[in-house]
């Protein structure tokens, strides 16, 4: 019975598209299972790790960049690509933690967020390598064991196994004993320590498995958009899936998921309309902080939680 | 031997630049723990109002200090509205301070439109001067000497007087200040208040030489982060000295490298983070 929740949502995820009809709904939708996994990367740092982290659209971005400049450039099939693009991306964040976690608190976010910087830079001028802001273009999807996954169903299916999978493994880790010590790390580091924890590498291994879930999230976005450009890298998508963990509930496992689709949605609403997506990213955030600190999840669970204990 | 004067020179501009930049990013990081990601929008918004101040006629230094005026009152009306309210989250009034940054960025995309827009300088220094065999623009030089008196006045402020003094001891020890009848909360105001200005007088004074689009305070932002960390927050002499050095790092990159400028500008960084995380001249660790 522990699972019935897990198969009833994964039924509902499988029927979606069924239900949907329309392909930009279904694109939609894998737009979000996409964001899903970035915002779930991030929560293994900001939630359970207690580490906030505002330069994660860097896993993002390398991933998809090193996807789509090894398929193009040097060409490399897509599964020799991808699992390039992972190692390298994987790589980068074993280094980028070494020195993200010379700090705490908001040394930690400044670091990453000139971290995250850096790369973004490097990706408008470096213009040999990574087309400036052209970006790389000219990517087809792949066909994972022969299925081609060129139309918005078959992408979709292909997002959701994906997801089914990342969220698995992350709840996994969560629930399991080295989950444990790094959120005792997060909320007791002097203790920690003292129990003998080496809490630095408990930071530094879930600082690198983010950064790996990541370049997951990046290697399904370019082959969602066949395309890639500077904006994956910027400031504004870093600070867009932090406002995915924390509007959904940092520190829960379906937080992520739920902030992901509030804000996908939101965004494709909106932009159908006026250009002003980032002036409402600015004030959906002043509220979120404000007034709704822990989170849709934790949020509702609150309620529930009274509802049921009502006298 | 002409370039390397002439970099050198427009090095130390730039360097004047970012320090009337960081030194209120760093005066408030220290005195109140908050980063405040708005400060590259507030120095954007501040190009942006001297610049409508300059076309409707207004004399170059008069559009700087109203644009530095105005973004106080808008930086002590975040403070008091916002941030006051997330008192002792430190992590929520950084994301706030984000989230702000993000509202100004568009607002001013929205207002001004997408082109950059060079700002006229003062009549008084248009032109070049010879230095030791080249010539050199008569602005960047002023640019120079108005970073200097901000950073003596600063200093001063700082170090001879009682607000200074006041600001020092949050600095230090924020619990020990408040426990010895130091107004901590107006204190903030004021500090906020201060490094605002600072923001949106930087952005006016910037504007003939980077000139004002979207995008500026994102530019200006991390370069602001890398002076801090580097210097060492709360500390004025730390921020003199970041400037400096990224002020050359960056001139000279780009002018000898200008695919990895970006790339180059934070080396120092990551070599001060690795061997001392507090920064140069840094008293609390961040």
């Amino acid at each position: 019975m522990r699972y019935a929740p897990s198969i009833a949502a994964l039924a509902a995820l499988l029927a979606l598209p069924f239900a949907l009809g329309n392909d930009y709904y279904v694109n939609l939708a894998s737009q979000v299972l996409i964001a899903a996994i970035f915002a779930m990367s991030l929560n293994l740092l900001v939630g359970y790790g207690g580490m906030t982290s505002l330069g994660h659209a860097a896993y993002l971005g390398v991933g998809a960049y090193a996807t789509a400049w090894l398929t193009l450039r040097l060409g490399l099939g897509p599964l020799g690509a991808g699992a390039a693009a992972l190692a390298i991306t994987t790589l980068m964040a074993g280094f980028y933690g070494v020195l993200a976690l010379r700090a705490s608190g908001l040394g930690f976010l400044m670091i990453t967020l000139a971290l995250g910087q850096i790369l973004w830079g490097l990706a408008y001028r470096w213009v040999g390598v990574t087309g400036g802001d052209n970006g790389l273009s000219g990517l087809a999807r792949p066909a994972p064991l022969g299925i081609d996954i060129t139309g918005a169903r078959p992408f979709y299916f292909f997002a959701l196994a994906v997801f089914a999978v990342a969220f698995a493994l992350v709840a996994l880790f969560v629930r399991s004993p080295f989950g444990a010590s790094l959120q005792g790390a997060r909320d007791q580091p002097r203790r920690m320590r003292a129990l003998g924890y080496n809490v630095w590498m408990i930071r530094w291994i879930t600082f690198v498995l983010a950064g790996f879930w990541g370049a997951v999230a990046g290697v399904l976005y370019v082959y969602y958009n066949n395309f890639i450009s500077p904006h994956a890298l910027s400031l504004t998508q870093s600070a867009e899936v932090l406002l995915m963990v924390i509007a959904g509930g940092a520190a829960t496992l379906t937080g992520p998921v739920v902030g992901a689709a509030l804000v996908v949605v939101m965004k494709n609403v909106v932009s159908a309309y006026v250009e002003r997506w980032t002036l409402l990213l600015g004030v959906v955030f002043v509220l979120i902080v404000m007034f709704l600190p822990d989170g849709l999840v934790p949020g509702v669970q609150r309620l529930y939680a009274r509802w049921r204990t009502r006298p | 031997m002409g370039f390397w004067i002439t970099q050198s020179l427009n090095s130390l501009a730039l360097g004047g630049l970012l320090f009337i930049l960081s030194a209120g990013f760093s005066l408030i990081f220290g005195l109140m723990r908050i980063a405040n990601l708005s400060h590259g929008a507030y120095f954007m918004l501040g190009a942006y109002v001297g610049l409508t101040l300059l076309q409707r006629g207004v004399n170059f230094w008069l559009a700087a200090l109203a644009a530095g005026a105005a973004i106080a009152i808008l930086g002590g009306l975040v403070e008091r509205i916002v941030l006051r309210q997330l008192a002792g989250r430190t992590l929520s009034q950084v994301l706030a301070t984000l989230g702000i940054a993000f509202i100004i960025a568009d607002a001013c995309l929205w207002i001004w439109s997408g082109d950059p827009i060079p700002l006229t300088g003062p009549a008084s220094l248009r032109g070049a001067v010879p230095v030791l065999g080249t010539h050199f623009p008569l602005y960047r030089l002023g640019v120079i000497g108005i970073a200097a008196v901000i950073a003596l006045a600063l200093w001063l402020l700082v170090e001879k007087t009682r607000i200074g003094a006041m600001i020092r001891a949050g600095v230090d020890d924020l619990d020990m200040a408040r426990a010895v009848g130091i107004p901590v909360k107006a204190l903030f105001t004021a500090v906020f208040c201060l490094g605002s200005a600072l923001a949106g007088l930087g952005g006016v004074i910037a504007g003939p030489i980077l000139s004002v689009y979207p995008g500026l305070d994102a530019d200006m932002l991390p370069l602001a982060l890398v002076v801090v960390i580097l210097g060492g927050v709360g500390s004025l002499g730390g921020a003199v000295l970041g400037s400096i050095v990224i002020g050359f790092i960056y001139t000279f990159g780009n002018a000898l490298l200008p695919d990895l400028a970006y790339v180059i500008l934070f080396l120092p960084m990551v070599i001060v983070l690795v061997a001392r995380p507090r920064g140069l001249f840094g008293r609390i660790a961040t």
